[in-house]
């Protein structure tokens, strides 16, 4: 499960949560995220402007 | 000058910390009225918000010096979590709640005649404009709290779709041909005004749609953000016509309309003939500095919370108002937004002022800027000799 990271405002989809309110269910892959979906907190950057977080 | 290098955050302290209060003075004009009323008996003092809105703040802006402060960086995270600056724009929902409650009732009750009940409504009818720009600040925020008084906010001017279409469909498509809140050149507002409102709400509408399709739901849902926000304008509207009756409706409607007018023409000036760019890949290249219209006139931007330091909240969406920044790159208005509201009513007017300083962006090739398409042959033929 990997974390991917807006660069304009720090919102990160966590795939292991989610994001429930966008209709993803917890576990839905990244690569089922369609890619012109938006950054639901500022809008202005899209899916494939999203960077993967890496693990500590 | 900009004074962003050499502070600590411990150093800087924000030179309109307490200007900011006087956001609320909005939502109190109506009580000003009241009293000025009460204490002359002369019935056109209804008026004095209009007054405020259209002649104080375009002359305040004109003689008071611009503002071009930015706080430095280092300072930012403290002045965004000083939650001050929070309260101060949360006040300003239960004092135009009661405003909106007080010009009702005179509207009704007052004994008034015709023109002063007018006066009344499209006083109640400007506050609700700018409870619209206080709305705009919460409702790019994170977290459910401010998102819900945003949508509060817009309850009394029934616009509560703005929520979800500003944010989530004018910050995507911005100063591009698909956006119906990006006025083009040679567009007159009373042109615009049609096609934002009706756009506006076309758009929001199918992004509640699209958002709750993945959902596995159709868009008749309580989950609906537009609905949600309706809802609450259904019950405040239904609570005043239970209590004064009929005659509240043409109240209710005159500050509805003239409300979400006073807002679409902020609309209009934001970011007028400005274009994005398409780049090899086909997306629009991102929001820019060069993308919307700015204003330092410290008044007005005081009164509308930086609004006006637009170019900043389109590349920031969810930065808070007092770490707004002036970016000196970006393009300029002549005055503040309240003066050029003034001008955008005066089509001939706005024209001869504005449309020089688009032409002057695109350095003469006007094939790069947002043309209304029905004047797009003759201002391209126009402008092609000068450039
Ligand atoms: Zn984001």
């Amino acid at each position: 499960m990997a974390k991917y990271q807006c660069d304009n405002c720090g919102f990160v989809y966590d795939e292991a949560e989610g994001f429930a309110k966008e209709g993803f269910p917890p576990g839905t892959a990244w690569s089922r995220v369609p890619d012109d979906w938006a950054c639901p907190d500022c809008a202005v950057r899209e899916k494939i402007d999203f960077e993967r977080v890496e693990d500590e | 000058m900009h004074s962003t290098t050499m502070a600590s955050s411990h150093s800087y302290s924000d030179s309109k910390r307490y200007w900011w209060l006087l956001g609320l003075v909005v939502p109190t004009l109506p009580f000003g009225s009241y009293l000025l009323v009460e204490a002359t008996g002369w019935g056109v003092l209804w008026f004095w918000p209009i007054v405020f809105v259209y002649g104080l703040l375009p002359a305040l802006d004109w003689y008071i010096a611009t503002d071009q402060d930015n706080p430095p960086e280092v300072a930012v995270p403290d002045l965004e979590n000083d939650r001050y600056y929070r309260w101060i724009v949360y006040l300003f929902i239960p004092l135009h709640f009661a405003a909106f409650v007080l010009s009702g009732w005179v509207f009704v009750q007052g004994g008034l005649v015709w023109w002063e009940a007018l006066g009344v409504a499209l006083s109640l009818g400007a506050v609700s404009g700018l409870s619209i720009n206080t709305a705009h600040e919460l409702g790019h925020k994170k977290g459910d709290g401010e998102r819900w008084l945003a949508k509060l906010a817009l309850a009394p001017v029934f616009y509560g779709h703005f929520f979800v279409e500003h944010n989530r469909g004018h910050h995507k498509n911005v100063a591009t041909p698909d956006d119906p809140a990006s006025s083009r050149m040679g567009e007159s507002f009373y042109a615009f005004l049609p096609r934002t409102v009706f756009g506006s709400l076309r758009s929001a509408w199918q992004l509640e749609k699209t958002r709750l399709a993945r959902l596995g739901k159709g868009p008749w849902t309580l989950q609906n953000e537009n609905i949600q926000a309706w809802l609450m304008s259904v019950v405040l509207w239904g609570a005043m016509l239970v209590w004064l009756g009929w005659l509240a409706l043409p109240f209710l409607l005159i500050q509805s309309v003239y409300g979400f007018s006073l807002l679409e023409v902020v609309n209009y000036l934001e970011h007028y003939g400005l274009v994005r760019q398409k780049t090899e890949s086909g997306r629009y290249e991102r929001c820019g500095p060069e993308h919307s219209w700015n204003s330092n006139h410290v008044v007005t931007n005081v009164f509308l919370y930086h609004l006006q330091r637009h170019s900043d909240h389109h590349a920031n969406p969810t930065r808070r108002y007092q770490a707004l920044r002036d970016f000196e790159e970006a393009p300029q208005l002549p005055s503040g937004y309240a003066g050029m509201i003034l001008l955008a009513y005066l089509p001939p007017i706005w024209r001869r002022v504005m449309d020089r300083r688009v032409v002057e962006h695109y350095n003469g090739d006007l094939t790069r800027a947002n043309l209304h398409p029905p004047k797009r042959a003759a201002l391209l033929a126009r402008y092609s000799q000068t450039a």
